[in-house]
């Protein structure tokens, strides 16, 4: 199968979806002949044009407030926010407004919007263009979190994400813009809600989302060549979140590591451990529970203190070999 | 089909449809305070008596296919765009027959078979949302215009810049009527703008800019037309500030300290616009004093009727706690 980078997979689903659906388009800042920060965009404006490939002026409140109203009345709008650290611009309305809006109106209407936007750290852009802060939204009723970690996943993971009715915000990875993997050339869907285990070993358990992902596969790897056999199992979506899945890999091993980017305090692995520590997984558990998680510092510009801000291979491999040595009794 | 400008009082039915429709506003909302300080109503208020000409005046000039957005002082907004008082007491009471089945109550009130597109708590969030109603209806080519309402407090939120500004280099078909009531809740607009008049703030957006007496009935509805026609027309948005006064305070909580009961007395005994339009109809012999005690009394019974219905209304299910948080 051929093979495109995680960037590449990520236009295409638009693409596609455009091509089918004239209910589907974007809105965002410099999305047009520039292409976006990132060149996501480059093409889509000369294949649909500047009402369908819409350059905003810079403001991300009117930009996802309006998708909420276009939405409402029956639009699927895609808004690309330049960096997931301006979702702050635009908290209300995905907040107070798009999450809420069906519910407070007793089940009528629906706000079937994406909010697609590049999160993460590890190019040197510093504490406001770094931040992961996708746990937050998973604390709001209404919105769901999708967090693609390969190629394949973000072109299905985005068709899934536009045909819902549902707001929900879906993180891209700057790392991972890059990253080549096998997609296939139709459109296809992977349903939110549904983990996916993205290597399956007998010892450890290694619960990763978005970036992490494929740290913990490269850790995986050096462990394996150590006789450590690590199952790596990826979320995918944070909310709906897979439980089974993640129970079931936890039963079969024994032992588990959460491991993602954002600040470990008050993060989505605290929710990781809770619900294993709620489960029936709980008495299969040979060792504690481990989070890695960022430190609680915004993200330093310096290249040396920002790789040690956020969980890196190295960093997975030592708490593999830790948990093996933790027996509970 | 377009509606055409009503600018005299020829139409003799018409005229007393408005003025019934502004009654029952004030009726609605003195019912709601009084089982408010019953406690039949729980939660906070926001009245808009004293406001109901610009509510009346700017919906009578849309079509049902057109929409409107409104703030946390919806109430005169949802009825003049044809919402039941029925229904919509029940929401205040939180029965499961509310427009929101008890889930929305006064602050998110919501009927999108009338084009109502929902009451909102926060300031100025309705700016954003109706401009991406209005560009749906252009990209869609729906024909419909959007008309949003919001207070003078809201002109200072970003959203309101942001909002006008998307709508204006879009040309969007959404017309902006900021009701202008002197304060946003103990705020009065002398304190807290520093221009003049609200409506000069269109010129940042190169759109039209309208400043009229939002207690005349007559004036809303020539001012709304205009700006409702120049959207058809795709020519975009009109910023109209309407100049009105809210009797009451800002909640049921607000004692009112920031104002004086001199200022208030004066727009109740010469602004208030249910007393205007009423003599203005009696100058042009369309009513009587009796006629208008009549429709008085004939509202009365209608409110009445909507009380009843909402307090032999039955209490939403234990189980609708979790409904509809997903479509």
């Amino acid at each position: 199968m051929r093979e495109i980078t995680y960037l590449e997979a990520v236009r295409e689903a638009m693409v596609q979806e455009m091509r089918v659906n004239n209910d589907v388009f974007l809105m965002g800042e410099d999305i047009g002949i520039y292409g976006g920060p990132f060149g996501l965009t480059k093409g889509m404006i000369e294949e649909f044009g500047p009402e369908r490939v819409r350059n905003t002026p810079i403001s991300e409140s009117a930009l996802t407030g309006s998708a909420v109203g276009a939405a409402l009345m029956g639009m699927r709008p895609i808004v690309e926010l330049q960096f997931s650290d301006f979702i702050t611009v635009a908290m209300d309305n995905i907040v107070n407004q798009a999450a809420k809006i069906r519910y407070m109106f007793g089940g009528k209407g629906k706000v079937p919007i994406v909010v697609r936007t590049p999160s993460g750290s590890g190019v040197g852009f510093a504490a406001q263009h770094s931040q992961s802060l996708e746990a937050w939204f998973t604390h709001v009723p209404g919105l769901k979190v999708v967090q693609p970690s390969t190629p394949y996943d973000a072109k299905g993971l985005f068709r899934a994400a536009i045909e819902d009715d549902n707001p929900v915000l879906f993180y891209e990875h700057k790392l991972l813009y890059g990253l080549k993997g096998e997609v296939p050339e139709e459109s296809y869907s992977i349903p939110l809600g549904k983990a996916d285990v993205k290597r399956e070993g007998s010892d450890i358990t290694i619960v990763a989302t978005s970036i992490m992902v494929q740290r913990a596969l490269e850790a995986a790897k050096l462990l394996e060549a150590q006789g450590i056999s690590v199952e790596v199992v990826d979320p995918r979506t944070l909310f709906p979140l897979d439980e089974e899945t993640i129970v079931n890999s936890v039963k079969k091993t024994g032992r588990v590591i959460v491991v993602y980017e954002a600040v470990k305090r008050g993060g989505f692995g605290a929710e990781i451990a809770s619900l294993i520590a709620e489960s029936e997984a709980f008495d299969y558990l040979d060792a504690p529970i481990i989070r890695l998680g960022g430190a609680a510092v915004p993200i330093p510009y310096n290249t040396i203190l920002e790789q040690k801000a956020v969980p890196q291979i190295d960093d997975i491999v030592k708490a593999a070999q830790s948990i093996l040595n933790k027996v509970t009794v | 089909m377009e509606k055409t400008v009503k600018s005299t009082l020829s139409n003799k039915e018409e005229m007393l449809e408005l003025l019934h429709q502004m009654q029952v506003i004030r009726t609605f909302e003195e019912q709601v305070e009084k089982l408010f300080q019953a406690g039949e109503i729980g939660g906070t208020m926001h009245l808009c008596i004293g406001q109901e000409a610009s509510a009346v005046g700017a919906c009578s000039v849309l079509e049902r296919k057109d929409k409107i957005i409104t703030t946390h002082r919806g109430h005169g907004h949802s009825i003049a765009k044809g919402m039941d008082i029925g229904r919509m007491m029940a929401e205040l009471l939180g029965r499961a027959t509310g427009y929101c089945h008890g889930k929305g109550g006064s602050m998110h009130i919501a009927d999108l078979d009338v084009g109502h597109l929902g009451a909102n708590g926060i300031v100025g969030a309705g700016l954003p949302i109706a401009t991406g109603a209005a560009l749906a209806s252009k990209m869609k080519d729906l024909g419909y215009v959007v008309v949003c309402f919001f207070g003078d407090g809201a002109t200072n939120e970003g959203a309101f810049h942001e909002a006008l500004n998307l709508a204006s280099i879009w040309d969007l078909p959404v017309v902006f009527i900021c009701e202008n009531n002197q304060y946003g809740m103990s705020g009065s607009v002398k304190e807290m703008i520093n221009i003049e008049h609200i409506a000069t703030r269109a010129t940042s957006y190169g759109i039209p800019g309208k400043l009229i007496d939002g207690n005349d009935i007559i004036q809303v509805m020539e001012t709304v037309q205009e700006a409702v026609e120049r959207a058809r027309r795709g020519e975009g948005p009109t910023l109209i500030e309407a100049e009105t006064y809210r009797w009451r305070g800002h909640s049921r909580s607000d004692a009112r300290k920031y104002r004086t009961r001199e200022e208030e007395a004066f727009w109740r005994k010469n602004r208030d616009p249910i007393a205007l339009f009423k003599n203005k109809l009696i100058v042009e012999e369309i009513i009587t004093e009796e006629d208008f005690a009549q429709l008085v009394e004939q509202v009365q019974k209608e409110v009445n009727d909507a009380v009843e219905f909402a307090r032999n209304s039955p209490m939403p299910s234990i189980d609708s706690l979790e409904n509809d948080v997903y479509a």
